[in-house]
């Protein structure tokens, strides 16, 4: 009973929160934001539920919970997690208290509608990384967008309608062709013999890969470009700057940390398993663009003078380490970027927590306006160093693991049969370190400024407060970068799995019998429905 | 003899109910002069009652009056919608006739009679029925859009409207004849069973094309939507509202009835043009509606839109498609009623108040009216949760089961043009700062609905079985 319900109850409990917000009154500031902070901790307990009841052993989708939905379109409310979905799940539960927790004092107007919105947006990311239904997935998916648009357009900086409206059209633009292509899917599913239009993951795991070639990459390009923008990929990052840099420092932090992971997610958990043949026909393509991301979101972000938008620049380059990871199709490089993913959620997140925290202080984020802050805020200064270290991959934390196994994969991958994309995605590190170093350098070394004034204010180090929302992600920054197993080990049936149905596919198409590919894929797909 | 028309009245139970209850308006308005608050409570109670019969009367398919009507779950399923639409928008309607000071009883008895037009629609099972039903309907709009008398665009919008709707009148009628010509029959059963047979001869086929005209421009399909944006602009703001959510369920009602239920049209040219106008519709009625700046005229375009969206169900002609249409009619009917609503309290006794800017910062004022409108503009853009969404899934499910993946395609990217003109006025309201002048003094029952609706349209967003099923009884 528990256990079948422990996952609905963990993506719908910030819904309780919401509806008791809904009669609070607005006036009682501190008292929403506690309401706040203490629904998404529960959250975060229930999901710790989750982790601690997982099997890492076990393959397939734990924690399912079906209950028909709209029985006239085989539309169920289905949901079930493996791995790589739980650790996202949970690194969504940690990231949403502690954003609320470090902007605290930020936000001052319209509190509880901004409250009200997180704890929606909370909603819709952990429905995300749960659904089994390609129905439920696209409303989770899709109602990210509204307090997304709302967070960015409210609450955000000069420019935030332009970035408000800019966002909301990316990423509609990329999910509304991904609807059709559900529903080409679901149809083509009732062309087989016996089959039926279904919108069920695990039916059409075994429908897709006997899809023709053809008909997989229109499938696979729709689906694709939706995870594309969401990620985003060079060239469609362009929205990404603008929403990152107006954005409320929560609204960056969820953002970076769990809102780009969904397109990530969204390649190994559909685009892989369901198209594989045209995956591989993608590979090349999409791997070029995503060092083309790596190189060119590195040094974009070396010349920036806003460090919000130095941070936001350096998500497309590391974000690009987790699309080649997974385009390399090997376990190492699909481990590396699910634990990369994870990774770029705590340093990044914490990057922009760092930004606002500074923001709040000097109302001023230009790299020139600052020198020497190192020795007003020494602990300021610590944490900044161990977050920009994690980012730039020191060996020890956690940055470090993931690019790691990406590069390794990358490098011995059958796929990509290059070393020529390990090579120069690795310049990538370099420059990570270049522009992290520098940008530390400047704000943060050197003499301080005259009078100690910074935008014309004296900056006061960490409160209490802010130093205990950092404690929980450097405590996780040094876990992983030491001992990775941990994590790696929840999340290696997923990737094993996707990898065999990836292997299984290339010995197909180069024996060249499409008999091959239908027999290993139904096979590969029947292990990923575990046994009731 | 006798037990038959007893029994072809009680099948027809819930139209006589509504034609009672305006005739008793009739009455009321020659006895009490000028008292609307009599007719408002009997006109009230009038389409309640109506709501009871069509419940009691029972969902089995039976013929009445020589097969000229039929009651079954096809004229339940709409004339449900009707009830509920009329209920809203007399509701609605009072505190906003009092505002604009034209609170006269006869507003309600065209309403109840044009109420009862359209219910003839969703029973028609003969042409000739079809006929008096969209005349019926019509010829009370005509009134209702011109009931600001003082006002001069108010006229124009009724004087359009009619002039314009004359004209399709006589492409039906013409229309009807010619079937008639070449089948000998305006039974809608017995032209279905003959369809085959006289699906090549021109003159049908002339005949049908007819019908279409008559039908699109009901429905304010392009290319004979250009009354929509005056008329819709011009009538009082409720009457625009009743317009564009009861007369376009009705006019798909005798659409769908006639076309889909009747000629069996799949695979023939039929289809072909029935594409090319849901095509169109989608294209120009949501860019055109980017350039609006009057609130009235953008719904009006993006009612030109949705029209197009349900017709991909009808051009699809599956049953995906049939059922797409239903629940889409019902996701759009109880979204335009809301934000008709808020856009007739915001309305100021000059008719003023209507375009974008004036909503700006109207959130700070009017919190719970601002979040109640930007839901019912997020339905209008089919994002989920919202019942709006759902609609779009069916009709683009019906699309691409209909091998027109194009028309799906398209749908989805011109949908993609309306969130900008929807969210236009979610930004004004939320994200900039306003003069702060909008004075709003809702009813009570005002409130009621506009809040019943936005329930529904979140209610049928997350679990839209209640209409689905509903759906699939029809079907």
């Amino acid at each position: 009973m528990l256990t079948e319900n422990i996952l609905t109850l963990t993506i719908f409990f910030p819904l309780l929160g919401f509806a008791v917000l809904l009669f609070v009154s607005r006036e009682r500031a501190s008292m929403i934001k506690l309401i706040g902070l203490i629904t998404t901790l529960i959250t975060f307990g229930l999901s710790l539920v989750l982790y601690f009841g997982f099997d890492d052993q076990a393959a397939g989708f734990q924690f399912q919970h079906q209950q028909v939905w709209i029985a006239g379109l085989n539309i169920s409310y289905f949901v079930g997690i493996d791995g790589m979905a739980l650790l996202l799940i949970v690194l969504t539960t940690f990231l949403t208290p502690l954003a609320l927790l470090g902007t605290w004092e930020s936000i001052t107007h319209r509190i509880k509608e901004y409250t009200l919105m997180i704890l929606l947006l909370e909603v819709g990311m952990i429905g995300v990384f749960a659904a089994l239904d390609l129905f439920l997935f696209y409303v989770f998916w899709e109602l990210i967008l509204i307090p997304m648009y709302f967070i960015i357009g409210v609450w955000g900086g000069k420019d935030r309608i332009y970035a408000a409206v800019k966002f909301f059209l990316f990423t509609l633009f990329g999910s509304l062709l991904m609807l059709v292509a559900i529903l080409a899917l679901g149809y083509l599913a009732s062309q087989y013999p016996g089959g039926q239009f279904t919108m069920n993951l695990l039916e059409l795991y075994g429908i897709g890969p006997r899809l023709p070639a053809v008909l997989q990459g229109w499938l696979f390009a729709a689906f694709a470009l939706s995870f594309a923008i969401k990620v985003p990929l060079f060239p469609f990052h362009t929205w990404l700057p603008d929403a990152h840099v107006q954005a409320p420092t929560a609204g960056s932090v969820i953002l970076a940390g769990v809102l780009l992971k969904m397109g990530t997610y969204g390649f190994i958990r559909f685009c892989l398993p369901l198209f594989p043949t045209a995956s591989v026909s993608f590979m090349p393509s999409i791997s070029v663009l995503a060092i083309i991301g790596i190189l060119y979101g590195a040094l974009v972000a070396m010349v920036q003078t806003d460090i919000k938008k130095l941070v936001a620049y350096s998500s497309v380059s590391h974000l690009g380490f987790v699309v080649l990871g997974i385009f390399s199709m090997t376990e190492e490089g699909m481990q590396g970027a699910i634990i990369q993913m994870v990774n770029h959620g705590l340093s990044t997140g914490a990057l922009f927590l760092i930004v606002g925290m500074i923001y709040d202080r000097a109302h001023t984020r230009m790299i020139t306006d600052f020198g020497g802050v190192a020795k007003v805020m020494p602990v300021f200064a610590t944490i900044f160093m161990i977050v920009s270290f994690s980012s730039i991959g020191l060996p020890g934390l956690n940055g470090f693991v993931g690019e790691f196994l990406i590069l390794l994969g990358a490098f011995k991958s059958k796929f990509l049969n290059s070393y020529s994309y390990a090579a120069f995605s690795a310049l990538g590190v370099i420059l990570a370190a270049v522009y992290m170093l520098w940008s530390y350098q400047r704000v943060m070394l050197g003499p301080v400024r005259e009078g100690g004034l910074y935008g014309g204010h004296t900056l006061s180090d960490l409160s209490v407060r802010e130093i205990v929302t950092y404690v929980p992600i450097i405590l996780f920054i040094v876990w992983i970068g030491v001992y990775p197993s941990t994590f790696l080990s929840k999340s290696a049936q997923t990737t094993k799995q996707v990898v065999r149905i990836m292997e299984d596919t290339q010995r197909g198409s180069k024996t060249g019998t499409a008999e091959v590919i239908e027999r290993q894929t139904v096979r590969s797909s029947n292990q990923l429905i575990p046994e009731q | 003899m006798e037990n038959n028309y007893l029994a072809d009245l009680w099948n027809s139970s819930p139209i006589v109910c509504v034609v009672l209850t305006g005739l008793v308006l009739l009455l009321v308005e020659s006895v009490r002069r000028g008292s609307g608050r009599l007719s408002y409570a009997v006109s009230l109670v009038g389409l309640a009652s109506a709501g009871v019969l069509i419940v009691a009367v029972g969902d089995v398919a039976q013929p009445a009056f020589n097969n000229m009507i039929v009651q079954g779950p096809y004229a339940q399923f709409f004339t449900v919608i009707f009830l509920v639409t009329g209920i809203l928008t007399i509701l609605l309607s009072r505190g906003y006739l009092d505002r604009q000071g034209i609170h006269r009883s006869e507003y309600y008895l065209l309403v109840v009679f044009a109420i009862s037009g359209m219910m003839l629609l969703a029973y028609a099972m003969d042409l000739i029925v079809v006929f008096l039903g969209i005349e019926l309907m019509s010829i009370c709009l005509y009134i209702l859009a011109g009931f600001m008398r003082t006002r001069g665009t108010s006229m124009e919008a009724a004087l359009k409207y009619f002039l314009l709707g004359a004209f399709a009148t006589g492409f039906l009628l013409y229309g009807i004849a010619l079937i008639y010509g070449s089948t000998g029959t305006t039974n809608l059963e017995q032209i279905a069973k003959s369809f085959a047979e006289h699906s090549a001869s021109p003159m049908f086929l002339v005949g049908v094309s007819f019908l279409l005209v008559a039908f699109a421009f009901k429905v304010a399909a392009v290319p004979f939507h250009m009354w929509a944006p005056d008329v819709y602009e011009g009538a009082p703001t409720m009457v625009t509202a009743f317009m564009s959510t009861g007369v376009k369920a009705a006019g798909f009602a005798a659409f769908v009835a006639v076309f889909m239920r009747s000629f069996q049209y799949a695979g023939s040219p039929v289809n072909d043009v029935l594409a090319a106008i849901a095509a169109a519709s989608m294209i120009i009625g949501n860019v055109t509606a980017l350039a609006q700046v009057n609130l009235k005229r953008m719904l009006a375009y993006s009612s030109v839109a949705h029209a197009g969206y349900i017709l991909v169900g009808l051009a699809a002609g599956n049953a995906d498609g049939f059922m797409g249409i239903l629940f889409y009619l019902v996701a759009y009917v109880v979204v335009n009623v809301g934000a008709f609503g808020i856009l007739s309290l915001v309305e100021d006794s000059n008719g003023q108040k209507l375009s974008y800017d004036d909503y700006a910062g109207f959130s700070a004022q009017r919190p719970f009216l601002a979040a109640l409108m930007s839901i019912f503009m997020f339905s209008l853009a089919g994002i989920p949760p919202f019942a709006g969404f759902f609609g779009k899934y069916y009709v683009f499910l019906a699309a691409v089961k209909a091998d027109m993946i194009w028309l799906a395609v398209l749908g989805v990217l011109t949908s993609l043009v309306s969130v900008y003109y929807y969210l236009r006025l979610v930004i004004l309201m939320y994200f900039r700062e306003g003069s702060g002048d909008v004075a709003v003094r809702p009813t009570w029952a005002a409130m009621l609905s506009i809040g019943f609706a936005a329930y529904l349209v979140i209610q049928f967003g997350i679990f839209p079985s209640i209409v689905v099923d509903a759906a699939l009884k029809v079907f």
